[in-house]
């Protein structure tokens, strides 16, 4: 069936709300105005305003909660309309939902999801741009999740709430009008490993979320100059699936990773920290980065273009380690 | 009410419309992006309140900003040359309908973080008491601000301190779909100021006159020492959250009901009948706004965009050391700014 990253998104969400009970959906105007990205559009006419929630501008108190009502035994869906507003409620990400588990030496669990949008792209400016689940990722405690297609979309939400620890899930802004095909039997998928996007022998470009699009469209034009191009989706940020990230530099001894976050104290940086502790001797070419400038992200669309990572970019970068060495 | 100021006032608003109503027209045409907030219907809260302060008193506003920005007096070109992305514009380009900002008329942003603006308002009423200026900062924020703990936290700091600022809560009834009932256990919004110990009143957002006299009596009261105040302005949005806003959450009907109050009707109306305002006057004072707004987007039509390479300028203070020179190319920086310490321009 035709499906848009959108729709697959509120696919998942019905779907769980219809399986179990103890599910709900909160946040900031998820109901009446029908989701500030409209991925909730028209739950509230079918669940009512008791499961789809609409809460006043309160981040931190309403991420408190879904944390209360994980431990009170609901099954919670908290929805935060980006990244750079769950800053507000980092307190409680951080410190309540990451740490329960632990502190009460194994007594209290938080199964508890928290969608938000994430990422540039739409000259919104430095306040509502920013990719930082890669901050997130650094965090014990909380399972890390990004889909960047429809089947991940559709499927890791059913999967994250049966999950007994805390997802965050992130849904970068330029997927939702992604359009595709979905299968009509598209359910549950794993959220523990990374994906082959698209398979390749001489180079491994490892990416997740918005960026995804990006480094397969730059894995099309190194084809045509005759590079070709592993593409790997992480899908899930913490934990790294190292195996699949291993395996795949060992089959083509060079990565470049691709990460919308910026640079320094990176994802990226711990993605290609991981694969030089393991794979050293595999690697044919030291392991090339694509970030974003690091600058808050400007509004002026060439230089918010400028900021981001690029096929052009991608394509570069995968040039120079394939010169680079044997 | 004095004819001369009366028509001042009317003019305010009259600008803030007109180029409102062209940020709509433009957007359309895909000149200006991002997300676009417009004061349409509320302009009686800026003219009103802008029109009591001084020169070097301070603003901080929120997203929908362009209305108090043009009244605070940035020139309507620089704004549009904003919106336009280009490098005349008066942060470069680099922020935006909802990043605003002006040293010159201590205009202190635009903040596209709901409830953002009200700690540093706080901030800049404290340097200036600390610093023994009279000047007062006036924060506006919308209702959906108030919850917040941002909110809470600056309401307390503010009156526990004594600080030279006036909040003035912009109620509008609607934060972007969620109705003021609708988030709020207590609707009355004064009284979340009260208490904590600020002296708060409701006042007539529609009503600029109405809006001026309590700003007056509460800048003058700020200044000369009475601690923080808060003005509730009951006011309405005429027009969507943004460009993006179905408006599923509100009936034509409501919305045509406020348009009866129209600020710039009720004021121009008040002038009318007792005679203040004469149908040549009242053109010309749309024609000069007119010729305003057509000048500032000839302005940022000619505009041009800031070169790539200075992508990187402006994430540490120029004047100091490891101003991240080698970040442009996202090599790791070593050290601290300098030039951080220095405060603003
Ligand atoms: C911390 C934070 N949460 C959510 C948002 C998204 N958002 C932008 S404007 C808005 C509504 C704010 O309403 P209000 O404060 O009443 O101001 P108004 O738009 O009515 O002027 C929301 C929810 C945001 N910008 N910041
Ligand atoms: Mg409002």
């Amino acid at each position: 069936m035709k499906s848009s990253y959108r729709e697959a998104l509120r696919a998942g969400i019905r779907d769980a709300l219809i399986r179990d009970e103890r599910v709900f959906l909160m946040g900031e105007d998820v109901g009446a105005y029908g989701g500030s990205f409209a991925v909730s559009l028209g739950l509230l006419e079918e669940f009512g305003p008791g499961r789809i929630r609409d809460t006043p501008l309160s981040e931190s108190g309403f991420v408190g909660a879904g944390i209360g009502a994980a431990l009170g035994g609901m099954r919670p869906i908290v929805e935060i309309m980006t990244v750079n507003f769950s800053l507000l409620a980092l307190d409680q990400i951080v410190n309540n939902a990451a740490t329960l588990l632990h502190m009460s030496g194994g007594q209290f669990h938080v199964p508890l999801v928290i969608r938000m949008t994430t990422g540039a792209g739409r000259q919104l400016g430095a306040q509502h741009s920013h990719s930082l689940e890669g901050w997130y990722a650094h965090i014990p405690g909380l399972r890390i999740l990004a889909p960047a297609t429809l089947e991940d979309a559709r499927g890791m939400l059913w999967t994250a709430l049966q999950d007994p620890d805390p997802v965050l899930i992130f849904e970068h802004g330029s997927l939702y009008n992604v359009p595709g095909e979905l299968a009509n039997d598209a359910g549950p998928v794993d959220i523990v490993t990374a994906a082959i996007r698209r398979p390749g022998d001489d180079i491994s470009l490892i990416t997740y979320g918005g960026t995804l699009p990006v480094v397969l469209d730059a894995a099309d034009q190194l084809a045509a100059e005759g590079i070709d191009a592993e593409v790997l989706d992480l899908r899930t940020l913490r934990p790294l699936d190292d195996a699949a990230i291993l395996a795949s530099v060992a089959r083509t001894h060079r990565a470049v990773v691709v990460d919308e976050g910026w640079r320094s104290g990176s994802l990226s940086a711990e993605v290609s920290a991981r694969i030089t502790e393991q794979a050293f001797f595999d690697l044919d070419a030291p392991v090339g980065r694509v970030c974003s400038a690091e600058v808050p992200i400007p509004y002026a669309k060439h230089l918010e273009l400028a900021a981001l990572p690029s096929a052009a970019r991608v394509v570069a970068a995968a040039k120079t380690a394939v010169a680079a060495g044997g | 009410m004095d004819a001369a100021h009366g028509r001042h006032l009317l003019l305010q608003m009259v600008r803030v419309r007109q180029l409102e109503e062209k940020c709509v027209e433009l957007y359309s045409a895909a000149k200006i992006r991002g997300f676009l907030h417009v004061y349409i219907g509320e302009e009686a809260v800026a003219a009103g309140v802008l029109a009591s302060l001084g020169p070097e008193d301070a603003v901080v506003a929120t997203y929908r900003e362009h209305g108090h920005a043009l009244l605070r007096g940035v020139s309507a070109g620089a704004i549009l040359a904003e919106m336009y992305g280009y490098v005349e514009g008066c942060c470069r380009g680099r922020g935006g309908s909802m990043h605003l900002f002006d040293a010159a008329t201590r205009f202190f942003g635009g903040n596209a973080i709901v409830a953002g603006g009200l700690p540093l308002a706080v901030g800049l009423a404290l340097a200036d008491k600390m610093a023994g200026r009279s000047n007062v900062t006036v924060c506006f924020f919308g209702e959906g601000a108030v919850a917040e703990g941002a909110f809470h936290e600056s309401m307390n700091l503010a009156a526990l301190w004594q600080l030279p600022v006036l909040f003035c809560c912009e109620n509008n009834l609607y934060a972007m779909g969620t109705a003021l009932a609708r988030s709020e256990s207590q609707t009355d919004i004064a009284l979340k100021a009260a208490g904590y110990e600020i002296a708060a009143w409701a006042v007539d957002g529609m009503d600029v006159l109405a809006v001026e006299e309590g700003a007056r009596r509460a800048v003058d009261a700020v200044r000369s020492g009475g601690g923080p105040h808060f003005l509730e302005l009951r006011t309405y949005r005429f027009r969507a959250h943004s460009m993006f806003d179905p408006e599923r959450y509100r009936t034509k009907d409501e919305v045509a009901r406020w348009m009866e109050r129209d600020p710039i009707t009720l004021l121009r109306t008040a002038l009318e009948s007792a005679g203040h305002l004469s149908p040549a006057e009242w053109e010309q004072l749309q024609a000069d706004a007119q010729a305003e707004i057509a000048a500032a987007v000839e302005f940022a039509e000619a505009g041009t965009p800031e070169p790539v390479e200075e992508l990187t300028r402006f994430v540490y203070s120029e004047r100091g050391a490891g101003d991240g020179a080698d970040e442009a190319t996202g090599a790791d920086a070593a050290g601290q700014p300098a030039g951080k310490a220095a405060g603003a321009p």
